[in-house]
């Protein structure tokens, strides 16, 4: 085998080397920027939208009449702080970036989240060491909650209100 | 580690087409470099080109029909790239393999390697089949620490254990031999992360403070301070100093990243330095490393003890390679001792020269890419630490390795994941992918609700709803 011939196998190689790599890159490149982002709110963005979905206020479903407007400490250290719902996703805990700061020992820094999606409102435990409870059950995953239902955070209970 | 997707919310696309695309240029990477190697060194397309091209293709098929069925978010990037780097790893092997045996040595190190592989890809499987949420590991946090340490412990006992090369990590059943720490990395990222994900509030925030650093309080450390010094003197004990140096960094990480203290990194530096230092004056064979980093020529040749011949002609072999190498056959790559295991990367570099080591260097970043972006984009904190911590472990492991082949920093012996001879670290390896792409597959699911499948509830529905995640 000639001395070009091998050269060439070489660089062919090399070629179907750098072909792979560049096109795993630009499949990340595609993945970056190519995801939908389904936030109805954004109407240019969600060009891909399913039909039949009706487009919604970004902030979730604080515009419906009856819709809860805030979320209220109704027990605890905190009792009667408030957060308003139209800051969602809102962080509750006692660290600094809380949107309820919570003066609760039994409390993680970042304990849960409260946000909506759609037209419901969900509260997610994030990994608290003591739990977050609707009534006695520990919530394990993102959970629904509507008005007046009671959500406890060691010794505070919070609800939605209107 | 702050659950931080308060933005829009995103919503990935499957990808599985564009993975298959990927896998077919990855079968072509790794079927080629075979051809050239058989163009090369013989002249011919090998003889058993067209078995050994269908094996590897069934192979890469049926690990992408179960992504595709059990996994269908999952990474499009990974499997690709484990695919293509284990493919050259075998050409490779092959090609030292057929010099070898002109030499008359052991020359079936590739064989052994692609019935490795097939166990890896087995496992691989098992893996995507058996978990289907990484969040049941998270129950095995103490059970994984334990095994791990019992692992680790199995080349010191009498009958199966066995000394390579002055490192006892090696056991010996029934002809098979296994480096028992290769599992262990795994088994033990599982267990730090189901621990730091319980405590990391506790060790964020309650303790002293002194100097710059929270100290944090010695219930909520001790237990994983124990299980990791055990697990670092076992090694250090065995004298693998890659390994150490591995978990050490692991470790590191991965309480930084979990309690968000930067002063973490401060200590274990200082932590490092000072074992680094004691290690030089208290080991002999630590202190030979660090001569034969700082100085190779000085042990190469007629008249001294030829230790760094290693080194010498790996260097040689790199530079005679230069920009796109010798081509598969014009090099030399035999002459460096263990080319085709930790040195594997000093053989790629004298045969395809730098443009194929950059092109290596950027698939390895691609892994660890992959692997932090399903780190973030998880939803549950346990996943976004076992993905940071699988991922950390190839990025360490390559800088190790790649660091000391090409004389960065002082050689310590760990296997090139997925290029170098070595079935142990293969197997765990496609594990590790497996365990990648199930939490990738996780984080990049979107929420039922936003598939648009579900009918929207009745406005006025009262009753608490579960949604799955």
């Amino acid at each position: 085998m000639s001395e070009l011939t091998l050269f060439l196998i070489r660089f062919a190689y090399l070629a179907i080397l750098w072909i792979f790599v560049l096109s795993a890159i630009s499949v990340i490149r595609s993945d970056m920027f190519g995801a939908r982002v389904p936030d109805t709110g954004r109407g240019r963005l969600g060009r891909k939208e399913k039909a039949g979905r009706t487009p919604k206020a970004a902030k979730g479903p604080s515009r419906r009449r009856g819709a809860p407007t805030h979320l209220l400490v109704v027990e605890g250290s905190n009792a009667g702080e408030r957060a308003e719902l139209a800051d969602a996703p809102l962080l509750i805990g006692r660290g600094n970036d809380a949107a309820i700061r919570l003066d609760d020992d039994y409390a993680s820094t970042r304990h849960a989240r409260v946000a909506a999606y759609e037209d419901e409102w969900f509260v997610e435990d994030l990994g608290s060491t003591n739990g977050t409870y609707i009534g006695s059950a520990r919530i394990t995953q993102p959970t629904t909650i509507t008005l007046g239902v009671q959500v406890r955070i060691g010794k505070t209970i919070l609800e939605l209100r209107k | 580690m702050s659950q931080a997707d308060s933005g829009p919310q995103v919503v990935h696309r499957r990808r599985r087409g564009a993975e298959l695309f990927l896998l077919v240029v990855a079968l072509l990477v790794g079927l080629g470099a075979y051809a050239a190697v058989g163009l090369g060194m013989e002249g011919t397309i090998p003889a058993d080109m067209l078995t050994y091209g269908g094996w590897l293709t069934v192979m890469v098929a049926a690990c992408h029909v179960v992504v595709r069925f059990v996994a269908p978010w999952a990474d499009p990037v990974l499997l690709p790239v484990v695919a293509a780097l284990n493919g050259l790893g075998l050409a490779v092997i092959h090609r030292l393999d057929l010099t070898y045996g002109e030499l008359g040595q052991k020359d079936d190190y590739a064989q052994q390697q692609l019935i490795w592989m097939t166990l890896g890809v087995v496992l691989f499987l098992a893996t995507l089949l058996v978990l289907r949420d990484h969040r049941t590991l998270q129950r095995f946090t103490y059970t994984s620490g334990l095994l791990a340490i019992l692992l680790l412990l199995l080349p010191l006992m009498p009958v199966i254990g066995t000394e390579i090369n002055g490192a006892r990590i090696w056991i010996n059943v029934a002809g098979f031999s296994f480096q028992p720490g290769e599992i262990a990395k795994v088994l033990l990222v599982v267990a730090f992360a189901g621990y730091l994900v319980l405590h990391r509030d506790a060790l964020a925030l309650a303790g002293k403070r002194l100097l710059f650093v929270d100290l944090p309080r010695g219930r909520d450390l001790g237990p994983i301070l124990g299980m990791w010094l055990i697990s670092l003197g076992i090694l250090v004990f065995q004298r693998d100093l890659g390994s150490s140096l591995l978990f050490f960094g692991l470790f590191l990480v991965m309480l930084y990243v979990a309690t968000e203290r930067p002063g973490w990194l401060v200590v274990g530096g200082t932590l490092f330095a000072a074992g680094a230092f004691a290690g030089y004056q208290a080991f002999g064979h630590v202190r030979q490393r660090f001569d034969l980093w700082l100085d190779p020529f000085e042990y190469y040749g007629e008249g001294t003890n030829d230790l760094g011949r290693q080194s010498v002609e790996t260097q040689f072999g790199m530079g005679w390679g230069g920009l796109i190498g010798r081509g598969f056959g014009n090099g030399r790559p035999e002459l460096i001792p263990y080319a085709n295991s930790d040195f594997i990367f000093a053989a790629i570099g004298e045969e395809l020269g730098l443009t194929a080591v950059m092109a290596l260097l950027v698939c390895y970043g691609l892994i660890v890419e992959r692997g932090l972006r399903t780190a973030v984009t998880c939803r549950d904190g346990f996943g976004k630490l076992v993905a940071t911590g699988l991922a950390i472990t190839f990025a360490l492991q390559v800088f190790v390795v790649v660091g000391g082949v090409t004389g960065l920093i002082p050689l310590t012996g760990l296997t090139t994941p997925f290029l170098s001879y070595g079935g142990s670290s293969l197997v765990a390896n496609w594990v590790i992918a497996a365990l990648l792409l199930r939490i990738s597959d996780q984080a990049r699911r979107p929420l039922p609700s936003m598939l648009g499948t579900e009918p929207d509830p009745a406005p006025d529905a009262e009753e608490t709803q579960v949604v799955k995640l």
